[in-house]
């Protein structure tokens, strides 16, 4: 689905007159390979190169070095620009910044608008990802009069709209409440799971990333680690170097493990911890 | 309480004028604005009122909310009505001092404020039987001729449709901006117009700076969902002249012959 090869992307800064005064390597050397219906998540803290890296999926950015793959078409080449788009959505952080019509459904409608899909299918798609995001009963309601869970629902509904075979949650929940983080992920997995669609989500916090099937941990540019949740989440100490927090149940586990019990590790939920602790009596 | 502000002023009912199509009301506010000003007599402003009048009957919308649409420019008037008193020469009817009232002055006067009320209310109208997005969608669908000179017309009307989105979203920042800087001890109320002025000034450039970033974080979210300008872009919701339009059309075009045969009966009469 999205092959990603020796991926280089440099900010060049310059001044007045051209020069080059620095030059920041966003993205070091990234090798990423998704397959189709994959929950994947990207891991890291702020200024690692994971929104970077998202952009260079959508052809937003171009690679300085190496190729960006997405359903077999080179991101470099301009005519494959729209296809690309197409196939692969993206969803932004700040809600209100994405959403461009005045009204939920002309909203969702804007992306099938622009790729000059026909009147009715436009409606019948409306209706499809409204209701698959759970927002079809807000449909005639202005999108400023929603909460940021309800909000971003809707900008996922726009993309999904659009038929993608991808969507790229860049820290899209990274401005919601805890319960409009729940409602958003809840979304997205459905979709994942119902309709088999691609998910990249790109976040900080840990507890989203427990569903995820393969997770990646980027610092400074470049995949620090791969894997699956529960193979990253037992390497409590380095993912502590890095500045990330692991869910406090695996932290909490890592803690008793230390201090002799005999636990297993990589624990994720509750229910996994109690049932570890019920064996040790 | 800033949430609730709509744009524009709408007014919602349901009447046969809410469900025309915006480019027949876009089409007849213009018609109606020409009409007045085809001729100077009496006999044009009896039909011109009368069709004003059968229209706001119409529109279901309560009579002083037209009347509210005057208050901004009832200054302007004041100062046309009493300019034309002063200053027009003809056949005086009363003179005090060096200030001359003539015939011809009171029925310029006159004239110019009929003239001017009936264009106000009959725009206003228009606005408060339309949404904005819907004038948009009209003023676009309209112009969409002027392509052929290069005039961008898709672009400002998208232009004009994300401007009435954010609105409220600025409005809202503003206010909490102001909050924030009355927490620092900012002070907006007391001092002189100057000081007010500049006091300003820590409110608007952080919302310019907001405004930016918000314009580009828009500008990368429309391309991300496939937006190239207005090319091969399908409509979800297309504007059709219904039967009901075409009869409003015609009834418009009635009134612009009745308009300009009273018109030049008109010139005829005595007055």
């Amino acid at each position: 689905m999205i092959k990603i090869k020796n991926l280089i992307h440099e900010y060049i800064r310059r001044d007045e007159e051209e020069n080059v005064v620095d030059i920041k390597k966003a993205v070091d050397n990234v090798n990423i390979d998704v397959k189709p219906g994959e929950f994947v998540a990207l891991l890291g803290h702020n200024g690692s190169g994971k929104s970077t890296l998202a952009k260079h999926i959508n052809a937003i950015l171009y690679p300085t070095e190496g190729t960006v793959w997405v359903n077999g078409m080179n991101t470099s080449a301009e005519e494959n620009l729209w296809q690309i788009r197409q196939s692969a959505g993206m969803v932004f952080q700040n809600p209100d910044n994405q959403i461009i019509g005045s009204v939920v459904e002309e909203d969702v409608g804007f992306g099938p608008e622009n790729m000059g899909i026909p009147t009715e299918e436009i409606w019948q798609r409306v209706e499809e990802s409204l209701k698959a995001v759970g927002m079809w009963q807000y449909r005639k309601k202005s999108p400023n009069k929603l909460s940021g869970g309800q909000k971003q629902r809707v900008a996922i509904a726009g993309v999904v709209a659009m038929h993608p075979k991808c969507i790229i949650l860049d820290e899209a929940t990274a401005m919601l409440d805890p319960s409009g983080r729940k409602e958003v992920l809840r979304a997205v997995r459905a979709l994942n799971q119902v309709e088999k669609v691609t998910i990249i989500h790109i976040t900080h916090y840990m507890e989203e990333v427990i569903y995820a099937d393969k997770v990646f941990v980027m610092d400074k540019g470049s995949v620090v680690m791969e894997g699956a949740p529960r193979e990253i989440f037992s390497r409590v100490e380095e993912l502590q170097k890095l500045r990330l927090d692991v869910p406090q149940v695996t932290q909490l586990a890592y803690e008793l493990k230390k201090s002799g019990l005999p636990i297993k590790s990589g624990i994720l939920t509750v229910e996994e911890l109690v049932e570890e602790l019920c064996k040790c009596r | 309480m800033l949430r609730d502000i709509t744009l524009g002023q709408y007014y919602q009912v349901n009447s046969r004028l809410h469900s025309l199509d915006p480019r027949v009301k876009l089409i007849a506010t213009f018609a109606y604005i020409i009409s007045l000003f085809l001729f100077k007599n009496i006999t044009v402003y009896i039909i011109a009122g009368l069709w004003l009048f059968v229209v706001i009957k119409m529109s279901k919308v309560p009579f002083k909310f037209m009347v509210k649409g005057l208050k901004p420019v009832m200054m302007i008037l004041l100062l046309t009505v009493i300019c034309n008193m002063l200053f027009t020469k003809g056949t005086p009817i009363f003179s005090i001092w060096k200030i001359t009232i003539t015939y011809e002055g009171v029925k310029m006067a006159l004239f110019m404020t009929i003239r001017f009320v009936m264009l106000i209310v009959g725009s206003t109208i228009m606005t408060l039987t339309t949404t904005p997005n819907q004038l948009t969608d009209g003023l676009e669908s309209i112009l969409t001729p002027l392509n052929k000179l290069k005039v961008p017309v898709h672009e400002v009307a998208m232009m004009m449709a994300i401007a009435l989105r954010f609105i409220p979203i600025l409005m809202e920042e503003t206010d909490k901006i102001m909050k924030a800087q009355i927490a620092r001890g900012a002070d907006f109320e007391s001092g002189n117009l100057l000081k007010r002025v500049k006091a300003m000034l820590p409110i608007l450039i952080p919302l310019f700076v907001s405004a930016f970033r918000r314009a580009n974080d828009l500008a990368m979210a429309m391309e991300c969902r496939c937006y190239r300008g207005g090319e091969g872009r399908t409509k979800m919701k297309p504007l059709i002249y219904k039967l009901e339009d075409k009869k409003a059309l015609a009834c418009v075009t009635l009134y612009l012959i009745v308009l300009v045969a009273g018109g030049i009966a008109g010139n005829y009469l005595p007055i």
